[in-house]
């Protein structure tokens, strides 16, 4: 069950609202308290590679948090909406000049350092691609009882 | 909390003291900080995070690039921290391995190896 949706304009001031909320969902489903740490980095990192896609690809759409609460684990859904896959490619490389490829090359060296942190932080991690968007799934095992409020 | 910085110079080596998150939102204050010092002739950098409570990887992109650009100028770059918090994403980068990283402000003051 979702226990907190978030949406957010793809803007970087916003990715800081994103941590701070999943970190205390987290807490709260009883994540330990030694890997809200990883939890705060792994969505930040979800969360900033999601604004950036949006922006560079001129999506206007909110970027998508999902927190799910479930008996044993606590889940993170990052979805961006920028089209994924080869029809997308080709459609980003027409026109394209020289100073623009520079550009995306950074920014998929920034992309790929993300995921490449995000995979060395969660043991369970998922990450999905098509041509409605992009999907990070990441969980976290949960101890004994959840806080009470 | 947002970026503070604050640079002093200590002999040959300008000390830029950087307190909160370093984050996709304040990681391109660091980078102007940064590349301003090098544009003004500073090329021995230590970067004081000990005030630093986050840190992602645009912030480690940051930093990198400071690197590489004192290094253009035979120059360095030392790191001083002492917390875990954030030794764990250099650790997962293997970055620990490409920064000297001290343990005080005096330590990586007075390195020259």
């Amino acid at each position: 069950m979702a226990t907190v949706e978030l949406l957010f304009s793809a803007l970087p001031n916003h990715v800081r609202t994103a941590r701070l909320v999943a970190a205390a969902v987290a807490r709260r489903a009883g994540v330990d308290e030694a890997v809200l740490d990883e939890v705060r980095l792994a969505v930040g990192e979800a969360c900033s590679r999601a604004v950036g896609l949006h922006v560079s690809n001129n999506v206007s759409a909110p970027v998508k948090v999902t927190l799910i609460e479930d008996e044993k684990k606590f889940s993170i859904q990052v979805a961006d909406e920028v089209p994924h896959g080869p029809a997308a490619a080709q459609r980003n490389g027409r026109g394209e000049t020289s100073g623009a490829v520079l550009d995306d090359a950074a920014a998929e060296e920034e992309d790929e350092m993300g995921l490449a942190v995000i995979s060395g932080l969660v043991d369970d991690v998922e990450v999905k691609a098509d041509e409605t968007g992009g999907l990070i799934r990441m969980s976290w095992p949960t101890t004994t009882a959840a806080v009470l409020p | 909390m947002d970026l503070s910085l604050s640079t002093r110079t200590v002999g040959d080596r300008t000390v830029v003291e950087v307190g909160g998150e370093i984050d996709v939102y304040t990681a391109p204050k660091l980078r102007e900080q940064l590349v301003e010092l090098v544009n003004d002739g500073s090329y021995h950098l230590v970067v004081d995070m000990e005030g630093v409570d986050f840190l992602d990887s645009t912030g480690l992109g940051v930093l990198v690039g400071g690197l590489k650009r004192v290094r253009a100028h035979e120059g360095s770059l030392r790191l001083v921290w002492n917390q875990e918090r954030i030794l764990k994403i250099f650790r997962i980068t293997g970055l620990t391995k490409v920064f000297p990283i001290h343990t005080s402000v005096d330590d990586a003051v007075s390195a020259t190896d």
